[in-house]
């Protein structure tokens, strides 16, 4: 569904992502790992089409992703990392607004509405501002406005970050609904156990570069734990990307 | 799809501005208050109150001449006259009470009425003036010259001193060393002079006899399209204030997109199968709205309370009006394709914004300024919005007045427009 080959950006002389591949099939969750600026949201952003990559493609559905206007895009949805949300409109105000940038209108847009806002189990807060709700609603309902126009593939970037774990858990269950619904979901995160739990493959991008891709298995397997302890990808990844502070 | 999410993005837009209640009150209640009391002040400037300018008099000559200048300016309803002394007339100008204080000296009449004749010593009228208010001593200045004119000239022709003057004048012509010719013709003149008083004495046909007066008459006509219109203050002030809280609305704009940015929603936008031109479009179509509601709302409460009228022409000023919210909707794009953080942009734009609108005349009305600056300020846009909307309203020009207006504000939009697009940062990481 999604095939993205020999991705590269620069700034300048920082080259920010070299040569990054990979694909994700539908009913696939890919986790996106990496320290900070390792090159993940440069990335997720050349795939949404926020920047135009150096040189590489972006493959939807066999057909390659450019420009502005490329009907493809309407195949991928984003969540990005910052509430994405106008705090003094309401869910159903804000939902109005980005469907409309996809050409939704009239009843098919009140209806995506509504099946967004039930999913996420925002549906009896729909005309309350958003200024009013808790960190953990906004992701859910940031998560609802990726979702709105139907897209194929679903981009997250860290989209459980400050949120508390009943909030986790319920936007667990909703990317595991879609997931079963045959979405293609490229996910992003520094929380080790959420890929763990929900990663059909890990991706481990560090300096611009993938230096892993495989199953989680298959990558648990690749780097043998040190004695004593327990394998875990949180292990696998620190002695993939070293204990360096990176900030 | 282009439309469908033009008018999401426009519907959008509206709905945040109108979510601040506050705010949207500002919005068109400061503009108001603001033009009001620019209005009044101008109003009162413009017109003449029922007591004229105010002055004080000191007549420390009070002799037959003086009295006779005294009695002429305070029958002058442009002068509020009040007599006091000479010390008094100068403290009241330091206070600020008055801005001129006239002060006769003594032996003025008869040094006056001694110079008519040979232009020799002449006496000095003594003007103690408010240097912050110089427009109103030459006011003073000229009205004093007639009455002192006539009142001289009416008691050497044909009052009582007259002929003293007259007496005086020949033993003075006498000592003089003007050439014989010369001194034959004045002294005819002193000699007639003096017969005329001499007769006027005896028959007493003097009393009441005008002296000289200025020649001619002013017919006053208003320079306007229209001079059944009238000029009213207000409709300048508004158009000022209004064009000044339109850029300010612009600001908003251009912060407002920064703020998307920065809050990751212009993330959002750009992931949409949208160009670049649908989505500065939106934001310059909604943009456009909203700083022309401001200034219509501005305008009707201006027709409604101050009774501005569109003299001119309708369609005219609404060409002018859409184009000025044009021009600064782009503006606030160019805004947000230059700043970089909201807090910071938001400083230099007040200070831009501020400058266009001084130098477009919307405080004070550009007549004031210096001819050079005149010129030099019609490559500012507020200039053109301004004499634009007062070209529609109090001077009452027809729709031909609005084109130029249109055209060179519609000018300046492309121009904002295209620099925006040129410099908006479009990639997000």
């Amino acid at each position: 569904m999604l095939q993205v080959n020999n991705l590269r950006k620069a700034y300048g002389g920082l080259v920010a992502v070299d040569d990054v591949s990979l694909t994700l099939a539908p009913g696939q969750l890919l986790g996106l790992l990496g320290p900070n600026g390792a090159g993940k949201t440069t990335t997720v952003s050349m795939i949404a089409g926020l920047l135009t990559p150096d040189r590489g493609d972006v493959m939807v559905n066999g057909e390659r992703m450019h420009g502005d206007t490329n009907p493809l895009k309407r195949r991928i949805g984003l969540v990005p990392q910052d509430l994405a949300l106008y705090d003094e409109l309401c869910p159903t105000d804000n939902l109005r607004f980005f469907g409309g940038l996809y050409g939704m209108r009239g009843d098919a847009l009140a209806v995506a509405i509504k099946n967004v806002l039930e999913l996420v189990g925002l549906a009896d807060r729909a005309r309350d501002a958003v200024k009013n709700f808790s960190g953990g609603m906004k992701r859910r309902l940031n998560l609802a406005a990726g979702l709105l126009h139907d897209p194929d593939i679903l981009m997250l970037d860290e989209p459980t970050v400050g949120v508390d774990p009943q909030s986790r858990n319920a936007i667990f269950e909703n990317l595991e609904f879609l997931k079963s619904r045959g979405k293609a979901l490229l996910y992003t995160t520094h929380y080790m156990e959420e890929v763990e739990r929900m990663a059909d493959r890990v991706v481990v991008i560090d300096h611009g570069k993938v230096i892993a891709n495989n199953t989680l298995a298959g990558l648990l397997a690749s780097v043998p734990p040190k004695p004593g302890e327990q394998p875990s990808l949180e292990a696998v990844f620190l002695t993939l990307t070293g204990r360096n502070l990176r900030d | 799809m282009g439309l469908i999410a033009l008018r999401a993005m426009v519907r959008k837009d509206l709905q945040l501005f109108f979510s601040d209640r506050k705010a949207v009150i500002m919005s068109f209640a400061a503009p108001i208050l603001i033009a009001s009391f620019f209005g009044s002040i101008f109003g009162s400037a413009g017109s003449t109150n029922a007591g004229g300018i105010p002055i004080m008099v000191a007549d420390q000559d009070n002799g037959v001449i003086s009295r006779s200048i005294v009695a002429a300016i305070k029958a002058d309803k442009t002068l509020g006259v009040t007599l006091t002394t000479p010390d008094s007339a100068r403290e009241s100008v330091r206070k600020g009470a008055v801005s001129v204080s006239v002060i006769i000296p003594a032996g003025f009449g008869d040094a006056a009425g001694l110079a008519f004749f040979n232009g020799q010593n002449k006496p000095e009228l003594d003007l103690v003036y408010d240097p912050s208010r110089t427009a109103e001593l030459g006011m003073v200045r000229g009205m004093l010259m007639g009455h002192v004119i006539e009142a001289v000239s009416k008691e050497v022709f044909t009052g009582s001193r007259g002929g003293v003057l007259a007496d005086q004048s020949l033993k003075q012509l006498d000592a003089s060393d003007m050439p014989a010719d010369q001194k034959q013709r004045l002294r005819d003149v002193l000699n007639a002079t003096r017969n005329l008083e001499q007769g006027n004495a005896t028959n007493g046909t003097a009393v009441g006899a005008p002296g000289m007066s200025t020649p001619y008459s002013v017919k006053e006509e208003p320079g306007m399209a229209n001079p059944l219109a009238g000029y009213n203050p207000y409709a300048h002030s508004f158009a000022g204030m209004g064009v000044q809280f339109l850029l300010f609305a612009a600001i908003d704009l251009g912060i407002g997109i920064l703020l998307e940015r920065q809050r990751g929603l212009w993330k959002r936008l750009r992931s949409a199968p949208l160009s670049k031109g649908a989505l500065l479009g939106g934001k310059a179509l909604s943009g456009m709205l909203i700083t022309l509601m401001t200034l219509l709302v501005s305008f009707t409460f201006a027709i409604v309370v101050f009774k501005v009228r569109v003299t001119g022409s309708v369609p005219g000023f609404l060409m002018v009006a859409v184009a000025t919210a044009l021009m600064a909707s782009n503006f606030g794009l160019l805004i947000a394709a230059l700043g970089r953080t909201p807090g910071a942009t938001r400083g230099v734009s007040i200070l831009a914004t501020l400058m266009m609108v001084m130098l477009g005349g919307a405080w004070i009305p550009t007549f004031f300024f210096p001819a050079w600056l005149q010129k030099a300020t019609v490559v500012v846009p507020t200039r053109w919005a301004i004499d634009g909307i007062d070209a529609m309203t109090w001077r009452g020009v027809g729709l031909s007045g609005a084109v130029l207006p249109t055209a060179v504000l519609l000018g300046f939009a492309a121009l904002f427009g295209g620099l925006a697009v040129w410099q908006f940062r479009w990639e997000e990481s």
